[in-house]
């Protein structure tokens, strides 16, 4: 592997872009929260319109006199934001409107919008290349690449300077206004009724988002403004239930993706190429890394996340059939010392456990689901033969006691022949409590046998078989 | 609070027999002084919730036609009708969240923007996302916003009065709990918990009853009886018809337009029902059809 350099220049861009990223993923929680992910593609892709337009009368101004050359580069940057700030707002009003003359749902409406501002502004930019120094690729890819070589002796490039005042404007606004972006994302109704107009709010969202993508693109680009202001949100929401975790994770997460995307962007590549026999090359772009990186975590947060994680729940299930298998071994083995009772048994317990006719990864459950019955004492092994345990005889009585206390209900309640009770039972045994259990006996006024004439044992009764 | 009765009886005998030939009158009226005249003559400028001629529109499409109704000074007030009927309409148009084609609404004699303060909505359930991550305790507490003012956070004792609110509606020991995992019976109760904490004098509520079980909706009128025993005025969108009587002491019966309003023994009548239920009115139906194309 090739030798890392990690430079002074690497570390202004993994600064820049965590701070670009911490300040999109603000607005992105509540775009998330509102289900307007859509908006903030969109905005991102229409504040080039903003942008140009703004380009094309700053430039008129001046060419008119009306900005004199000292002032013009303020004008420029200002009549930027505001460009992209009034086109981020009217891309809502026209969703919106588009909306309302029905017919129309509000994310197709979003869609033909946006698409016809970004094209407007595309065309725009061919209009006027000539005229202008606006770089399409760093418009659309940014340029963290070249932070170093235009930073030369600065401590921090003007760009990070840029994403964090914008991150400290929007931190702000997060703090101050959080009650009322909360309401007026979870029931706007109710906002505007108590005086928090949810019109005003929803404007108000999307002028700050236009505005940081304003303030951010330059350095990372149209394109990864997107995943900056969605993915960080998104993971986060999937890993925890809490508002402000939720904000909190997602700037945490956003600093991870700009580290972990520069430093892939860095050592990919030439591994990669490496590996396929490919060309040499020094690094790839870190923008697109970055982007990479947070669909990397969100994809992370997917397989992972507690109790909701695919992974979790895969594990969840598991341990659950687990269980049911070491249930169903004691009801099993209650019900050949019930049918045994003073007979001897003829065959050994190996020659039917695990069921021979299970698959081989339920005969795996099966086994696994021994070893727990007999690691928790309920089942001891002799030789070839299983046997309960008293603890366990106690236990298996339980689940047999549901599963023939459910027999009896559906046999009272459902009007089935006999032989469709037994599997119903079967299921529901492993998931009754002495609570449930106590409730069946009572409604049932407390019966001793069930639907096939077995006897329903445990808690307190005495079998009254013989 | 020691003229509910004289209120009620004025409501009763001014506003629904005024109503019921209003969708055909109203519009029609002479001068403005006169019908100003007669509004001040009719409203009662005490009433929580005056409407006056409304009529609601969507996309030109009249969806409530002229509906006038006082709300009684204070009391249960069922509002029936079928599906389309306009009831979340009435509410929503007089709270300002959908625009007003015509006609004026007033709480308690001023506009609403003046009297927030004093009125409580609560939206049906199945309006809001319930994924949203805030627990029993943040939604409660937003019924508080208004009083703590912008910018401010919600403090410790805005979290006491929301715990309170939710002791009233039997759900203190979900105050943590993460709204997704409540159930809707329980979901409900904190939307009621909500409005509670506003301690408002008029509750607007868009089906408090709909999808709940059985212990919530004994719950729910109980609070319904509390906020009447302290004089507080509750209009709700009601479905089912059988506990009208049982639970309201009011009742609207809204039809595209209002068919009757009253006390309940006197306009809970099988006659208005039968006028409310029986289908829609066929020639408002297409009147208002032409106008949503834009004329026939």
């Amino acid at each position: 592997m090739q030798e890392l350099h990690w430079a002074r220049g690497d570390t202004q861009v993994v600064v820049t872009a965590a701070l670009a990223g911490m300040a999109c993923a603000l607005p992105g929680n509540w775009l998330v929260l509102r289900r307007q992910s859509m908006m903030g593609d969109a905005l991102s892709h229409t504040s080039l319109l903003g942008v140009v337009g703004a380009f094309l009368l700053a430039y008129a101004a001046r060419s008119a006199g009306w900005v004199g050359e000292a002032a013009f580069d303020g004008v420029l940057v200002l009549s930027m934001y505001a460009g992209a700030i009034a086109v981020g707002v009217l891309t809502a009003v026209l969703t919106e409107w588009i909306r309302s003359l029905g017919r129309v749902e509000s994310s197709a409406a979003l869609g033909v919008v946006y698409t016809s501002l970004f094209a407007l502004g595309l065309l725009l930019v061919r209009l006027m290349a000539n005229d202008t120094h606006l770089d399409l690729n760093c418009v659309l890819f940014g340029r963290l690449e070249t932070i170093p070589l235009e930073s030369i002796g600065q401590t921090l490039p003007r760009v990070a300077w840029i994403a964090g005042i914008s991150l400290v404007i929007n931190l702000v606004l997060v703090v101050l206004l959080f009650k009322e972006l909360r309401l007026s994302a979870f029931d706007p109704a109710l906002a505007t009724t108590v005086g928090i107009s949810a019109r005003v709010m929803h404007y108000g969202l999307m002028t700050i988002t236009a505005g940081t993508i304003i303030a951010v693109f330059e350095s990372v680009g149209s394109i990864l403004v997107i995943a900056m202001l969605i993915t960080p949100a998104a993971t986060a929401s999937l890993l925890t239930r809490r508002l402000g975790v939720m904000i909190v994770l997602s700037l945490l997460l956003a600093v991870v993706a700009a580290f972990a995307g520069h430093f892939a962007a860095l050592t990919l590549p030439s591994l990669v190429m490496r590996a396929i026999g490919g060309p040499e090359v020094e690094s790839a772009g870190t923008a697109g890394m970055i982007a990479v990186a947070g669909g990397g975590l969100f994809l992370a947060a997917v397989l992972l996340a507690p109790g909701e994680g695919v992974l979790p729940r895969l594990w969840d299930r598991l341990q659950l059939r687990i269980r049911i298998e070491t249930e169903d071994l004691l009801g099993w083995l209650y019900r050949r010392e019930e049918a045994g009772r003073g007979i001897p048994l003829s065959a050994s317990v190996s020659e039917s456990w695990p069921d021979p006719a299970a698959s081989p990864f339920e005969r795996l459950l099966s086994r696994a689901g021994e070893r727990r019955a007999i690691s928790a004492g309920l089942v001891q092994r002799t030789g070839k033969e299983l046997q309960l345990t008293d603890a366990g005889r106690k236990t298996a009585e339980e689940l047999v006691r549901s599963h023939r206390l459910w027999e009896s209900y559906m046999a009272a309640h459902f009007p089935l022949p006999e032989d469709h009770l037994h599997e119903t039972a079967a299921r529901v045994e492993h998931y009754l409590g002495p609570d449930l259990r106590d409730e069946l006996s009572q409604e049932l006024s407390l019966p001793d046998e069930d639907p096939h004439g077995r006897p329903i044992p445990g808690e307190g009764r005495i079998e009254n078989r013989e | 609070m020691s003229s509910p009765n004289l209120q009620n009886n004025e409501g009763s005998a001014g506003g629904p027999g005024h109503s019921s030939a209003a969708g055909a009158a109203a519009p029609t009226a002479g001068p403005d002084d006169s019908a100003a005249a007669r509004e001040a003559a009719q409203h009662p400028d005490t009433s929580p919730l005056s409407i006056h001629d409304m009529t609601v529109a969507y996309q030109r499409r009249p969806v409530l036609w002229g509906v006038d109704f006082d709300a009684p000074q204070s009391g249960l007030v069922a509002i029936i009708g079928p599906n389309g009927a306009g009831k979340t309409t009435l509410i929503r148009a007089a709270l300002d969240l959908v625009p007003r084609t015509a006609g004026e609404v007033r709480f308690f004699g001023q506009p609403y923007a003046s009297q927030r303060h004093r009125v409580a909505y609560v939206p049906q359930r199945t309006s809001v996302d319930w994924d949203f991550p805030v627990s029993a305790l943040d939604v409660v507490a937003m019924g508080l916003y208004r009083q703590i003012g912008w910018f401010r956070p919600v403090r410790r004792k805005h979290r006491e009065q929301a715990a309170d609110a939710l002791s009233q509606v039997g759900m203190a020991d979900f105050r943590h709990r993460q709204i997704s995992q409540l159930s809707g019976g329980q979901q409900q109760r904190v939307f009621l918990a909500r409005a509670l904490a506003q301690n408002a004098e008029l509750y607007l509520m868009d089906e408090p009853f709909a999808g709940v079980d059985a212990a919530t909706e004994r719950a729910i009128v109980e609070v319904l009886r509390t906020l009447r025993s302290r004089g507080r005025t509750v209009l709700a969108v009601h479905h089912d018809l059988q506990t009208v009587s049982e639970y309201f002491d009011h009742v609207v019966l809204l039809n595209m337009r209002l068919v009757a309003a009253g006390p309940t023994e006197e306009a809970f009548t099988a006659e208005n029902l039968r006028r409310t239920y029986g289908g829609r009115l066929a020639l408002l139906d297409r009147v208002g059809h032409a106008m949503g194309l834009g004329g026939e």
